[in-house]
């Protein structure tokens, strides 16, 4: 992607900011839009409601409406927060959220950065996060902000333990840490993803699948957790802390709160994606390539792989409007009495299947 | 260097999404640990009790449906009742039948708001809205008997604003039908459900002694394993002619008495409302709602206290005439404000999170605490 922009446009650096900001533009702006809306569609419809229908046909521009409604809105800061921190820290969450997805590839051609330590640099800019909330829920010297901070950074910590051990599971099958390497040796058909044994030969692969299931499992629960969202959202827990961390903020900054946990949905079902569903590789092969048609094969892959992560941010909506919130002792149990040690337990497994 | 730690107060409410209203409560924290709890009541103080010796006594029935307004039926039957038994007069057959019945609707739905904004407090907003779908079934039959939806003024002394539309046996009947299935859902979707068990099981446990000594009444007292319900103890109106069962709390995930236990009673207390409904909607009889209902009230010197099962509890009016037109005292004995004040007992102890989960399951209403 980079070395073609570099040929299109003849310079380094236009090539480099063109590369940055395309993913953000093309592709997460207009999903967070879509997702605000889908989310209030899949809620309405699980709920026997219909949802917005006012604006535009069933109500598709209603995300749009309410992103220029908060543009308008006066830059509302009580006076007692600490103004630089309290300023700074939607942009911090914003900026942690959308540059995990550099590394994202959204098919063998469009990857922002294709960097050997894709995986590990997508979980430590996903921490810029918790600094970010950190930020937030202090500067805004609010108790309710204060209390929801806490527990919020208190989750996404212990819950990048299960994910990282998980990751490095992974790691461990692939030998990788380059996206694009993870994607693509899962390529042709679906039983060569890893969920089902990755491209190991005979009784390895077998053996793997089960330990894979739960891998993805314990991924799933775990970056369920580090995006916020039901039965996790502890930090924002409306009934409780009124909206944690981010009550004192209004207008454009708290749409910035809110469209970073959309942008952060989907940079995690995209990693799941990656690491256990052949990423950007189609289940059933490639109609370009059965026509002789070589331009469509990327446009295919983005497909794919598109699909595949929303298909994971649909169930994490799902479970929002179905499940009760947990509490943060039961929170925290979870992570440390079960998802850890059965994470290294998978670890362990694996690295003896691996040895087979 | 010793640190200094102190514990820090959290003013919850009276804006607040999960106070029910608005009450404030004073929380003194240590991290998430709650040590104490003080509720502030007051910020709905409209006199009632002060207004209604201005009145006369068929005018006090409005001022009754603004104390429970998720149960304004079961008010103005409790205030209707008081006066009748006051000034000792008759009421025919079918009024006490439609009383009946809509007392019970009326219980249906206050329990049904009680259930779906418990489920919220926890972080479930579907079954709520499932619920107020329901809700709404039962609004729109009150609606077309009496024009009202939630403040209805319909049990009036000695009878009744309005006799009922010609739908309303119809309509009654397809709700009951419908709603049997729907509390198979809700336990599906909620009740049993894993994580609503584990944030609700042992949390805000009252047990029985306790709830006797604080004077609970209603579900919260049932929850707690004991048998007390006016309905059947003392019973008023035509109650002890159907046949219904009193639940009590079983501790069936957790302890007797905790919050899994109230919210599950009125699941059960719903199921009994239905039971006496479909005793008493095909036998209606015909006549007159407004024969008995005196052109005007002057009742004889004196006093009583007369007491009524509310959805929330016992509510019980105290009325005192000194032979004029108006009441010379009126005062309510308010389930919600008698259930209020064991608050601070079950809630010690308990994180941030449980102080919702149990002002949710104890089911207070504001209008009815500070009247």
């Amino acid at each position: 992607m980079y070395d073609f922009l570099v040929n299109l446009v003849g310079n380094n650096i236009v090539a480099f900011f063109i590369a940055a900001a395309l993913p953000l533009f093309l592709f997460i702006l207009p999903y967070a839009l879509l997702a605000v809306l889908a989310e209030r569609k899949v809620s309405a419809h699980m709920q026997d409601r219909l949802g917005p229908m006012r604006t535009g046909y069933h109500g598709i521009l209603q995300t749009v409406a309410d992103i220029l409604k908060l543009i308008q809105k006066e830059d509302l800061r009580a006076s007692s927060t600490d103004k630089s921190l309290f300023n700074f820290a939607p942009y911090l969450v914003f900026m942690g959220s959308f540059a995990a997805f550099a590394v994202l590839p959204f098919s063998s051609f469009f990857i922002g950065s294709s960097i050997d330590v894709g995986l590990f640099y997508f979980l430590a800019i996903s921490s810029l996060v918790v600094a970010g909330i950190l930020m937030g829920g202090w500067s805004s010297n609010n108790k309710y902000s204060l209390l929801g901070a806490m527990r919020s950074v208190s989750q996404i910590i212990s819950y990048e333990i299960p994910t990282a051990v998980v990751v490095l599971t992974m790691v461990m099958i692939t030998g990788s840490l380059n996206l694009h390497t993870i994607s693509d040796q899962q390529t042709a058909f679906f039983w060569n993803w890893n969920i089902l044994g990755g491209t190991l030969p005979g009784i390895a692969k077998f053996l793997l699948i089960p330990l894979m299931l739960g891998a993805f499992i314990i991924i799933f629960i775990s970056t369920l957790a580090e995006v916020n969202r039901t039965p996790f959202d502890i930090p924002e827990a409306e009934s409780e802390l009124v909206a944690g961390f981010f009550t004192e903020y209004s207008g454009m900054r708290f749409a910035m709160f809110f469209l970073a946990e959309y942008a952060n949905m989907l940079a995690v079902s995209f990693l799941i994606t990656i690491l256990f569903f052949g990423g950007y590789h189609s289940p059933l092969g490639y109609l370009g390539n059965t026509l002789g048609v070589e331009w469509l094969v990327p446009i295919e892959q983005f497909f794919w792989f598109a699909s595949k992560g929303l298909i994971f941010v649909l169930i994490q909506m799902w479970l929002r409007w179905t499940l009760p919130r947990l509490r943060v002792d039961q929170l925290m149990t979870v992570c440390w009495k079960y998802l850890i040690p059965y994470s290294i337990a998978i670890l362990l497994l694996v690295g003896l299947v691996t040895l087979i | 260097m010793a640190i200094k730690t102190e514990e820090m107060v959290l003013n919850m409410g009276p804006q607040h999404p999960s106070t029910h209203g608005v009450l404030r409560l004073e929380l003194e924290l240590e991290g998430e640990l709650v040590l104490n709890v003080i509720p502030h009541l007051g910020y709905l103080h409209r006199c009632f009790e002060k207004h209604c010796e201005a009145m006369t006594y068929p005018q006090v029935v409005p001022y009754t449906d603004r104390m429970d307004y998720l149960a304004s039926m079961s008010n103005n039957l409790g205030y209707a009742i008081t006066v009748e038994r006051l000034l000792g007069i008759e009421i025919p057959e079918r009024v006490e039948y439609i009383r009946v019945i809509m007392a019970e609707l009326q219980r249906i739905a206050s329990h049904m708001v009680a259930l779906g904004t418990y489920g919220v407090d926890i972080g479930a907003f579907t079954p709520f809205l499932f619920l107020f779908a329901e809700r709404e079934k039962i609004l729109t039959i009150f609606e077309e008997t009496c024009g009202a939806r939630l403040l209805y003024n319909y049990i009036w002394v000695g009878g009744l604003s309005h006799d009922i539309h010609p739908d309303f046996v119809r309509k009654t009947k397809d709700f009951v039908r419908d709603f049997k299935p729907r509390i198979t859902e809700l336990n599906n979707l909620l009740s049993y459900n894993k994580i609503f068990v584990e944030r609700t099981a042992n949390i805000g446990i009252l047990p029985a002694d306790v709830a006797i000594n604080y004077g609970i009444t209603g579900p919260n007292l049932r929850a707690s394993g004991i048998k007390w319900d006016l309905r059947k103890n003392d019973p008023y109106s035509i109650y002890d002619r159907f046949e219904f069962d009193i639940p009590v709390g079983e501790g069936l995930y957790g302890t007797t008495g905790d919050s899994w236990d109230r919210y599950y009673l009125r699941v059960l207390e719903m199921e009994q409302s239905i039971k006496i409904i479909e005793q008493a909607i095909d036998n209606i009889p015909d006549g007159d709602v407004q024969s008995a209902v005196p052109k005007r009230i002057k009742p004889p010197k004196g006093s009583i206290y007369t007491r009524v099962e509310n959805p929330k509890g016992e509510l019980g009016y105290f009325i005192i005439s000194d032979g004029s037109l108006n009441p010379f005292r009126v005062k309510v004995r308010a389930p919600s404000f008698v259930n209020m004040e064991v608050f601070n007992e079950l809630c010690k102890g308990h994180f941030v999170a449980d102080i919702i989960t149990i002002l949710g399951s104890i089911d207070v209403v504001l209008g009815e605490i500070d009247r």
